[in-house]
């Protein structure tokens, strides 16, 4: 019987821990760029990570099969590629699936076999349930039954790229140079406890739904107790896992804004809640009485994106760097200043954003929402 | 000098020994009398024709108020070695337990909570800290949340998207600035002074305090904003005008020290304040019965939480106070769903004024196990965001606070330890009524020891000490708000329990 849990936490820890380097850049034009950017700027954080992950997220990727759940999935034999190929031909209607193409030579560790589907839910779905929720259920059966497989992408027009090894070599393993999309995040990744398995590396997703992180979260026992209210099964044992699925609940389920979904991953202060004008009081009050358990503590920089939009938050006493970067139609978010000056020297405007301030930029609407707020601390 | 003691109500010699000894050093004695005029229970005698004081030890119940008082530090008190044939089965209590009754033929009864050595299991349970791979956070440069809000929370909240409006409804929530409150304690129970300097205190230090079953004295409605109202099942001192001024309203169930049965203020200790407080005539027994006479099930229940809502406008918080008991996990769950606001948990450990000692010693489970198994259920339910625990019963210090928070309450209560702060030695004596601290007496004479000023500041400055402590352990552990740490079991590693008491705990051994 295979686990993922157990590949993803073999020595049953507590929890996954991991630091990192995190590197995310949005076209708010929407235009679609190729990767070489990016992968070179996740590659001159070579040291923030230890050669057990790297990973990409990328957006407006398949504009082929853009109405299509894309299914990335890693499988570990044959046998379970057979029997998960099977479940997915009864689950879905499959319009096109194919080999993930690779550079067998490129310097990763023990790949899997990789590959992708293009599916439709059409009538499988129960009565009154939602396409969305057909798709999640599915891909937590697969990810927790009993083959070796995992469900690593399932988002519509995007992907997610990840293995063990550093994050430039991932990207050459996947032929990443070859892609283009008008939003990228990437992720290097320095695990403590873990194994090297595949499935661990970053982004973690959901639907569309992509993180990186950079960090250690104290509060994941309560997270997770208050997540599993929700159904949520955090198999895998990483506060990405955790921080994905409030993500999730908050924002698809509870139809929360983005920025409101922010306050509570990283919520005001009482204090500063206390000097707010009573309608915005009323509201912050509300939001960290009821989402409480959701409150990340401890240090983090998240890039989360999803279809148009890119957003960047640390915790709210910033004890993870980020720093952000405007040129032109281009909005940067990095750990490091350095990875964005090798890409783009002549920056329009470059900054540190407050703690727990969270940066959100979104395509077509050009003006990366928050970004005032920013300017005027 | 020792008269021939006798039982008070059956005239029987006693064949009790003394327990206590009481030391004075003659030569530091100066015979001033303080010592004489301490004592709740006549210990001390001036010997009119030496002009020595000399003490009644078999009465001394070693509260040590002599021993803070007298000026030139004479006294002592020590333990009554006397040693019988040592019998693991017969032991002294035991014996003397049994003599007891035989010279009264009545029921033992006994203050404060359960004595015996049953397993502390806040004793083994060890907390996280940070280390490299995330920074411990330190308070004293960095903020450090200890805000909770006592009352239900919604499954979700619903914003406007456009004007950020917040659409659902929410119920009504006391914001409290330490998660530590104090546990009911009637006026009757305790002296006025002491609910004075608890209402107080409370003020002060942005939480609450709870006046217990007896009602509440109008001298103190000032402090409404800080106060729970309790209402129990004699009902005693239960009005339109108690209800309005409460912050939040406990409908009091059982209580960790008495699982099960019900309460006796006898008749000496309802002097004129208690009598027109309790709504009762002068002198006589308040009792209240083992069960609320309307509440023979859940859904009667139901009905009195909602009862309280209405009269009270849903203005506030309704909980309802259950001792820890077997099927506590199954019955809280019953509770939620009634519509409590907040479940009090009252562990073995739970103290009283009065309860039959061998209810005290033999009822309820410790209030560790019925925490960590109530959490489970109500998250596994779902719903444990609609209502906040409250847990108490031997709540010691700042340690056990945050263990209990790790465990899954919202906030804890206190109230043996409340009384420690203002000068209980715990010498388990609040049913003879007789409190040399002047704390669970309501004779004039002894009450006035309890100077409200002082005792507010020693409340204060014990919930500021405790505060302090806790945020030096929650920064320890990387965390900077409270709510970060409920029900956060990780941070919680066990020693020296069985995988059964581990499971029910949620919690892994040290070292895992």
């Amino acid at each position: 019987m295979f686990d993922n849990q157990m590949r993803a936490n073999p020595y049953g820890d507590d929890k996954v821990m991991a630091a990192c380097s995190i590197f995310g850049m949005i076209d708010t034009s929407g235009k679609r760029v190729g990767g070489q950017g990016v992968i070179r700027a996740i590659a001159n954080m070579h040291d923030r990570s230890n050669g057990l992950g790297g990973g990409f997220g990328i957006y407006g990727l398949y504009p082929e099969l853009s109405e299509q759940y894309a299914l990335h999935v890693m499988y570990g034999d044959r046998a379970s590629q057979r029997a998960v190929e099977e479940y997915l031909r009864e689950s879905f209607d499959v319009v096109h699936e194919e080999e993930i193409p690779c550079r067998r030579q490129a310097r990763v560790h023990k790949p899997p076999l990789l590959r992708r589907y293009f599916v439709d839910v059409g009538s499988h779905a129960a009565f009154g349930q939602g396409d969305d929720d057909y798709v999640v259920q599915r891909v937590m059966e697969i990810n927790g039954g009993s083959h070796d497989a995992f469900v690593f992408s399932s988002g519509k027009d995007m992907g997610v790229f990840k293995g063990v090894g550093y994050p430039e070599d991932v990207a050459d393993f996947f032929r990443l140079d070859e892609y283009q999309g008008y939003l990228w995040t990437a992720h290097g990744r320095f695990p403590t406890n873990s194994q090297a398995w595949w499935g661990g590396a970053h982004p973690f997703s959901l639907l569309d739904l992509t993180v990186v992180h950079n960090g250690e979260i104290s509060s994941y026992g309560s997270n997770k107790a208050y997540l599993e209210m929700y159904d949520y099964q955090c198999t895998l044992q990483t506060d990405t896992e955790v921080i994905a699925y409030a993500l999730d609940l908050l924002l698809r389920r509870h139809r929360l804004p983005i920025e409101l979904a922010a306050k509570v991953l990283a919520a005001p202060l009482w204090s500063e809640i206390d000097r707010l004008e009573p309608r915005e009081r009323a509201l912050y009050i509300a939001l960290r009485q009821t989402y409480g358990s959701l409150l990340m503590n401890g240090p983090f920089t998240i890039i989360v994106a999803r279809q148009g939009e890119m957003i960047g938050l640390t915790d709210r006493i910033r004890l993870r760097p980020l720093t952000a970067a405007i040129k032109d139609d281009l909005f940067f978010l990095s750990s490091e200043e350095s990875a964005i000056r090798l890409i783009s020297p002549d920056l329009d405007r470059v900054w540190t954003p407050l703690g727990g301030e969270p940066l959100v930029a979104r395509v077509r609407s050009r003006e990366a929402a928050g970004l005032e707020e920013a300017l005027v601390a | 000098m020792a008269s021939p003691k006798l039982c008070r109500r059956t005239q029987l010699k006693t064949y009790l020994p003394t327990k206590f000894i009481v030391e004075r050093d003659q030569d530091r004695c100066i015979q001033c009398g303080v010592c004489i005029r301490q004592c709740g229970w006549g210990v001390h005698e001036l010997d009119e024709e030496d002009g020595v004081v000399r003490s009644h030890d078999e009465l001394c119940r070693a509260c040590h108020r002599c021993v803070s008082f007298c000026p030139t530090g004479a006294l002592n008190i020590r333990e009554n070695t006397l040693s019988y044939r040592r019998n693991a089965n017969w032991r002294g209590e035991v014996i003397e337990d049994i003599l007891r009754q035989a010279e009264s033929g009545g029921i033992l009864l006994t203050g404060m909570g359960n004595d015996k050595e049953y397993p502390i299991y806040w004793d083994h349970l060890l907390l996280n800290a940070s280390q490299v791979t995330n920074p411990s956070i330190d308070p004293l440069r960095e903020p450090m949340e200890l805000r909770t809000y006592l009352g239900a929370k919604p499954d979700r909240l619903e914003v406007d998207p456009r004007t950020l409006e917040v659409k659902t409804p929410l119920s009504s929530q006391v914001g409290l600035e330490v998660p530590i409150m104090f546990s009911a304690m009637s006026f009757g129970a305790i002296s006025f002074n002491v609910h004075e300097a608890l209402a107080r205190a409370a003020t002060e230090a942005g939480t609450l305090y709870n006046t217990g079953e007896g009602g509440l004295d109008r001298r103190l409605y000032g402090y409404g904003d800080h106060t729970i109202v309790q209402v129990a099942s004699g009902r005693f001192g239960v009005h339109q005008d108690y209800l309005d001024v409460g912050r939040a309203i406990e409908i009091k169930i059982g209580q960790g020290a008495k699982p099960g049965i019900g309460g006796h203020l006898p008749g000496e200790k309802v002097s004129a304040d208690v009598a027109a407080t309790r709504m009762i005539p002068r002198g006589t027994d308040a009792l209240s019965p083992a069960p609320h006479h309307d509440i023979y099930s859940i859904e009667d229940l139901a009905q009195l939480i909602y009862a309280l809502k209405e009269a009270t406008n849903y203005s506030k918080p309704v909980g309802v106070k259950i001792a820890a008991v077997h099927n506590a996990a199954a019955i809280a769950s019953g509770v939620v769903r009634a519509g409590a606001d907040y479940v009090a948990l009252d562990g073995l450990r739970g103290a009283t004024g009065a309860a039959p000692k061998v209810i005290r010693d033999n009822v309820g489970i410790p209030i560790e196990l019925a925490l960590a198994s109530v959490d489970r259920r109500l998250r596994q339910e779902g719903i444990r965001n609609r209502a906040s625990i409250v847990v108490g019963g031997g709540i010691r210090n700042s340690g056990d606070v945050i263990k209990a928070i790790a465990l899954g309450a919202d906030v804890v209560y206190i109230a043996t330890a409340a009384l420690i702060a203002i000068g209980c030695h715990v010498c388990q004596s609040c049913h003879t009524g007789r409190c040399s601290w002047g704390i669970s007496t309501t004779d004039p004479y002894l009450a006035k020891r309890i100077n409200p000023d002082i005792a507010t500041r020693r409340l204060v400055n014990l919930l500021r000490g405790w505060s302090l402590e806790i945020k030096e352990m929650l920064g320890g552990m990387g965390i900077n708000a409270l709510e970060s740490l409920r029900g956060n079991r990780l941070h919680l590693r066990a020693v020296g329990l069985t995988e059964a008491e581990m499971n029910i705990l949620g919690v892994r051994p040290a070292g895992s």
